[in-house]
């Protein structure tokens, strides 16, 4: 069966993060006033042909820890989304 | 014999730079592909600097899963010159084959313009020429270029002084102005300034000439 698996990839706590600081930077410009702690990040949709859940998330976790991240500077979360 | 290899990613764009620079000191160069299984009988390679493979995902992230990448990881075991310059830099880190990562550069700039390093260690093959302490102006064209790494990695670099060079005036946010690294050996070298750019005083600057001289001597004389 296929698994609908999300992937989001997200620099480490601590990791500066220049695109998020910039878009920070950018919202009171907007108006967008009262927000912080901008961190940028990235998400990948992916379908997993597994036998149940838990395999197609052990190779979620697999392919992302290997490929979609840099674990140096990322940390990679995977789950099963509804849609 | 070839001498030294010179890989071509798709995206590469600084390979002809530096097969010119190696006909400059006398040493032979050939283009080898990113499928390729082996690297021609080379003592010695580089990787170049572009885009490889686009740089999506991540700067060297697809770049590292090219077959090419075995032999050089096995050459670099072996202890022969292994030179990755600015995206050579990127794939050589995701590669595994230098610590750390080089991350987006401070303030989100590209940036592009001559810049003076500083030579931090001469125990790698890159600057076993230099004296240390001796400024150069070399330049850099860059968007990924911010060296990152946690400190235990950091005081690893500065314990086994693998620190090569410094940037004099940090242009990208690099962790204690780092521009380039080397593995422990000092066999394998990154950086992200151009050496092969600035092998001419008429066209800038030929203070590349004693990183790249060296490189060379290292070959002839291994």
């Amino acid at each position: 069966m296929n698994y609908p698996v999300v992937v989001e990839v997200n620099l480490r706590p601590g990791i500066a993060d220049p695109e998020g600081a910039t878009i920070e930077r950018a919202l009171p410009a907007l108006g967008f006033t009262g927000v912080s702690a901008v961190r940028a990040g990235k998400s990948f949709r992916l379908l997993i042909d597994a036998p149940d859940e838990a395999a197609a998330l052990e190779h979620a976790r697999a392919l992302a820890d290997r490929l979609l991240s840099n674990p140096v500077i990322e940390v990679a979360t995977v789950r099963v989304s509804p849609s | 014999m070839t001498r030294v290899a010179i890989v071509v990613f798709p995206g590469s764009n600084c390979e002809h730079d530096a097969a010119l620079a190696m006909r400059e000191f006398g040493v032979e160069s050939s283009f080898v592909f990113h499928t390729a299984t082996d690297l021609d009988g080379a003592d010695a390679v580089i990787l170049p600097g572009g885009f490889a493979h686009g740089d999506y995902l991540r700067p060297g992230a697809l770049a590292r899963f090219s077959p090419v990448m075995e032999p050089v990881a096995r050459l670099a075991a072996e202890g022969g010159a292994v030179l990755g310059i600015c995206n050579g830099f990127q794939v050589l880190t995701e590669a595994g084959l230098l610590p750390g990562a080089l991350q987006k550069n401070r303030g989100l700039t590209f940036v592009s313009e001559p810049t003076t390093v500083v030579v931090a260690s001469t125990r790698s093959v890159l600057t076993r020429g230099a004296a240390p302490g001796q400024e150069l102006v070399i330049p850099i064209n860059h968007f990924s270029g911010a060296y990152t790494c946690d400190d235990d990695v950091y005081h690893q670099l500065v314990e086994n002084d693998q620190i090569v060079l410094r940037y004099r005036d940090n242009p990208n946010g690099s962790r204690d102005d780092v521009a380039g690294i080397s593995n422990v050996a000092g066999n394998v070298v990154g950086l992200m300034p151009h050496p092969e750019r600035a092998l001419s005083a008429l066209l800038g600057s030929a203070d590349g000439r004693v990183l790249l001289e060296g490189f060379v001597d290292a070959l002839v004389r291994a």
